[in-house]
């Protein structure tokens, strides 16, 4: 019963699709690192990513990527910089000038909220090892 | 004077053959390599996420609200590989393949905290949770900002 | 009284003596090629410390207190303690001179430290101020990696040139008599910089520091290549080494299987995957005090040139873009 979802994705190729298109996501970012020498650091790949994520998006590039690759493209941090990109634009849609402020932050609320608690209990509960 | 200036040009000349010099000698990243392995390990994240958005599709979610909860759920994987100590060894082969996806974000949000702690909880934890976070919400906040008012004024 | 000669060098008209060292190190040092040399491995890298800090600081004060036991002195027997680190305001070296309760100088030298320690303890012994000096320097990999680098849990790929600040501290006993190896001459390095600004490649940036301070060595004090069995340079790794290599080429001077470099000893850098070599200020500390300290007893060593070298900057001067200034001091210690 379960695991009716799983053969449902493969049927479908949702998952190599996944794979294929997140890894090459992530070859960009490691041709970014490797090509431009040691001032690029992992806050700089991360930054970088969610902007370009959130400009793609803005001009309606990123979309299509989702819902080609599904999680695929959600999951690198550029899927963070498309919901913040839709979340700002929905908002104005709905409520105006009011929406440009709080529509990035309300649509990413949850992912946000859940990095900052989990990151803080597991900071606490665990400590660093060599 | 005039002294000054030739000294300064010849220094530079020098350190110029030297960067050559060391080009030349110091080993050459394998980039191949590196892209190989980058691409398996971000790939076998996002295929784990989609594992996960399919089911909780199946579970009646619509599609947003499955791909936020997917993206919770592998921050939390993250955060937790990385307190066991087991996310900084797949950082070494994988790369930008585990910076780029979600799971390296909680990583650089739990790997500073922990690190830390010793500091206190307000300046250790509290601060340092946000020495990566904190630019990307910066920089993400600031984009979707600017995004909503110019699609405002065009609106 | 001693003499200065040419430039920058110093001759000791009472060479002091190295009565005693000992050393600390931690694990991946203790399984790398040079184990056996180490008076002390660590299981724990906190040595059962709070902090990676005080472990350090520990790893200093014991490996003081273990090169005192060693020829039966106590802390008030010691004239003055001079011993510096990585960490800002070097307080691994001041929590372990609180500890040890000996007048104190604090030295940055990066990791030059241990040579600069050792010039500046046989300076104050012919100069008359000291009958007994106590100096060393340490390095912990986990302090230094917080300062300078990432958290250790993140997951980050390092440079194929980057070192690996090693795990260790290192501490000698000079004396004005006695029997043992003895510091004949030293030179003072000048801070040269070429202008390599990634802090991943230190030895490129170490590397014209250490040809600089040997070449002036060999023509201040008219010394050659062939008046040394062995020049070991501090920490360069393997990238340095072969930049200095070129360097010396350049002048002149092929020094071949002489030139050698506690960076690359210490670790087997191809089974521990530590890139291109250790670095630290307890890395030519504890190679030094380990295996050449007992070489040059032995005997198999001569006459032994140590040019230990840092690399001077720190996470603000990198941040801002700033190359890396370097220095290297070089002393030679006869059997």
């Amino acid at each position: 019963m379960l695991l009716r979802f799983l053969v449902k994705g493969v049927e479908s190729l949702s998952y190599l699709i996944a794979f294929v298109v997140g890894g090459l996501i992530c070859v960009i970012g490691q041709l970014w690192m490797d090509l431009t020498r040691a001032s690029i650091t992992p806050a700089h790949i991360l930054v970088g990513f969610v902007t370009v994520g959130a400009v793609l998006s803005a001009f309606g590039l990123y979309q299509p990527l989702v819902d080609f690759a599904g999680a695929g493209a959600t999951i690198p941090l550029s899927g963070f910089g498309h919901s913040l990109a839709q979340g700002a634009i929905k908002a104005v849609q709905q409520k105006g000038l009011l929406g440009a402020f709080a529509g990035g932050i309300e649509a990413t609320a949850v992912g946000i909220a859940v990095a900052v608690v989990f990151g803080y209990v597991i900071a606490v509960l665990f400590n660093p090892r060599s | 004077m005039n002294g000054n200036v030739e000294q300064q040009q010849e220094q530079e000349e020098r350190q110029e053959e030297y960067r050559l010099l060391v080009d030349e000698i110091e080993p050459k990243h394998n980039i191949v390599k590196n892209c190989f392995f980058a691409f398996l390990v971000g790939g076998s994240i996002c295929l784990i996420g989609q594992l996960f958005l399919t089911f909780f599709l199946t579970q009646g979610f619509g599609f947003n609200e499955a791909a936020a909860v997917t993206a919770g759920t592998m921050v939390v994987i993250g955060a937790f590989l990385t307190g066991i100590g087991v996310y900084d060894e797949i950082g070494r082969i994988g790369g930008a393949g585990s910076i780029v996806p979600i799971t390296g974000f909680a990583n650089s949000i739990v790997a500073p905290a922990m690190e830390y702690k010793r500091e206190g909880f307000v300046f250790g934890v509290g601060a340092r949770l946000f020495t990566v976070a904190g630019p990307v919400l910066v920089y993400g906040t600031l984009i979707s900002c600017i995004i909503g008012l110019i699609y405002f004024l065009l609106y | 009284m001693g003499d200065k000669c040419g430039q920058q060098s110093l001759i000791f008209s009472q060479p002091p003596v190295i009565i005693s060292g000992a050393n600390i190190v931690g694990p991946e040092e203790g399984e790398g090629p040079l184990g056996s040399y180490f008076d002390w491995i660590l299981d724990d890298p906190l040595f059962g410390e709070k902090s990676w800090e005080m472990a350090e600081c520990k790893m200093l004060e014991e490996s003081a207190k273990l090169a005192l036991q060693k020829i039966e002195l106590q802390t008030q027997d010691v004239d003055f303690f001079l011993a510096g680190d990585l960490l800002n305001q070097i307080i691994s070296s001041n929590y372990a001179a609180r500890g040890l309760e000996i007048p104190f100088f604090g030295l940055f030298g990066a990791c030059s430290t241990f040579a600069e320690a050792l010039l500046l303890g046989s300076m104050l012994m012919d100069g008359g101020f000291a009958h007994r000096v106590l100096l060393g320097s340490c390095s912990h990999h986990l302090s230094a990696e917080r300062q300078f680098r990432y958290p250790v849990e993140q997951g980050v790929q390092r440079s194929a040139t980057a070192q690996w600040t090693t795990t260790a501290s290192g501490v000698l006993v000079l004396e004005a008599q006695g029997e043992g190896p003895r510091v004949n001459m030293g030179t003072v390095g000048k801070v040269v910089d070429m202008g390599i600004s990634d802090v991943n490649n230190m030895g490129a940036a170490m590397a014209p520091a250490a040809a600089d301070t040997i070449l002036t060595h060999f023509q201040d004090t008219e010394t050659n290549p062939d008046s040394y069995d062995v020049i070991v340079t501090g920490d360069l790794g393997s990238v340095g080494q072969a930049a200095l290599v070129e360097l010396l080429k350049q002048r002149g001077f092929d020094l071949g299987e002489k030139l050698q470099d506690c960076g690359i000893l210490i670790y087997d850098t191809c089974e521990q995957d530590m890139h291109a070599g250790g670095s630290g200020c307890g890395c030519a500390a504890a190679v030094f005090t380990g295996l050449f300290l007992r070489k040059l007893r032995e005997k198999q060593h001569q006459n032994l040139l140590l040019v230990a070298t840092g690399a001077l900057m720190s996470p603000i001067s990198s941040q801002q873009g700033e190359s890396i200034p370097a220095i290297a001091h070089a002393v030679a210690v006869s059997s």
